[in-house]
């Protein structure tokens, strides 16, 4: 067991089998697998894992996907949409069930991640399923009961492509921006984050509170524009912290 | 995501997306280390490196000119990584 000498932020470094144990739909195209890893050597919110599919010719693909909850023992889940005409999305939110099993390598990643020790306000941004990684930060600082204010923006197509639809939707400090098609009694027309969003949900970088620090996670445009736009409103760069995904692949 | 209604104008991610291959080589992560390019001098965290390809074959470049500082291979005969355009790698303090 020399793996457990080292820091838990770090990834062992090697596959390991892990097993799903249940499947829970967030969208028409979304869903969230709890998979049971037997020494899986815990997490820190806004870590993600390597996933890995074997063929049973040997072919193999693999994907970066965000775990989207808090430590839980030797549960981690993903939370995984679409890409039509994917290679591994569409295996893991249409066809694997219950009792099958994969292969994960991790955890991984030690930048884009949120301590348990971090007492200053946060504020988290996310475009699509770049949301996943932000609510496993979002409930661990929930839980761990720290004073400081932490804000949610979250920015989404359509009413019907919400993720976490249960948690995130009347949750105080979290703001869910359509940016196609938002409920007819929906103040804000539909549209792409912008400078008023964050002013009107976002944390002021002068706050009594201290500056916060950012996370930013989406598409790769969606990330850029909302970095941008942190800077232009006074955040400083070393307080965001980014993490981008492709339009390809999945 | 394909999230159309933004423009996919460059096919890039970030250095993240290196922290479970270079984990597989390296034991632990690398993600918050610093690295010096080469060519320019630029130094960046390697997370925050844009990185080009696909899971097999990815290539991080330097954000201060582009110059590549990183190539990551993993092909059935095995894993490569090419390091040559940097000219160090930080550590911080675990």
């Amino acid at each position: 067991m020399e793996r457990t000498a080292l820091p838990r932020a770090v990834g062992v470094g090697r596959w390991q089998e892990a097993r799903l144990v249940a499947l829970r739909d967030e969208s028409a195209s979304a869903r969230t697998l709890r998979f049971d890893v037997p020494d899986w050597p815990g997490h820190l919110p806004g870590q993600h894992v390597d996933l890995r599919l074997t063929a049973e010719d040997g072919y193999t693909a693999q994907r970066s996907y965000s775990l989207s909850a808090p430590p839980d023992g030797n549960h981690i889940e993903v939370t995984v949409q679409v890409v039509p005409d994917g290679e591994v999305s569409p295996y893991l939110v249409e066809d694997m069930q219950p009792g099958d099993a994969l292969e994960v390598l991790g955890p991984v990643g030690g930048w884009f991640v949120w301590r348990p020790e971090a007492a200053e306000p946060v504020l988290l941004i996310g475009g699509g399923s770049g949301v996943a990684p932000l609510r496993a930060i979002w409930k661990a600082r929930a839980s761990a009961g720290i004073a400081s204010p932490a804000r949610l923006l979250y920015s989404v197509r359509t009413p019907g492509d919400l993720l976490f639809s249960d948690e995130l939707l009347t949750a105080p400090g979290v703001a869910v921006l359509y940016t196609r098609g938002a409920p007819p009694d929906s103040p804000r027309a539909p549209h792409r984050i912008d400078a008023d969003d964050l002013d009107a949900h976002g944390l002021s970088p002068h706050g009594a509170d201290g500056p916060p620090t950012c996370y930013v996670c989406g598409p790769t445009p969606f990330v850029e524009a909302v970095t941008q736009m942190l800077i232009e409103t006074g955040h400083a760069a070393a307080r965001i912290r980014a993490e981008r995904f492709g339009a390809t692949g999945g | 995501m394909n999230d159309d209604e933004v423009p996919q104008t460059d096919a890039y991610v970030d250095g993240n997306t290196l922290a479970g291959p270079l984990s597989a080589v390296f034991g632990g992560d690398l993600t918050t280390a610093t690295a010096v390019c080469a060519g320019c001098g630029h130094a960046a965290q390697v997370a925050t490196l844009p990185v080009f390809g696909a899971p097999m074959g990815l290539v991080a470049r330097c954000p201060g000119c582009s110059q590549v500082l990183l190539g990551y291979t993993d092909l059935p005969g095995g894993r490569t990584l090419d390091m040559h355009g940097m000219a160090s790698l930080r550590l911080p303090i675990a």
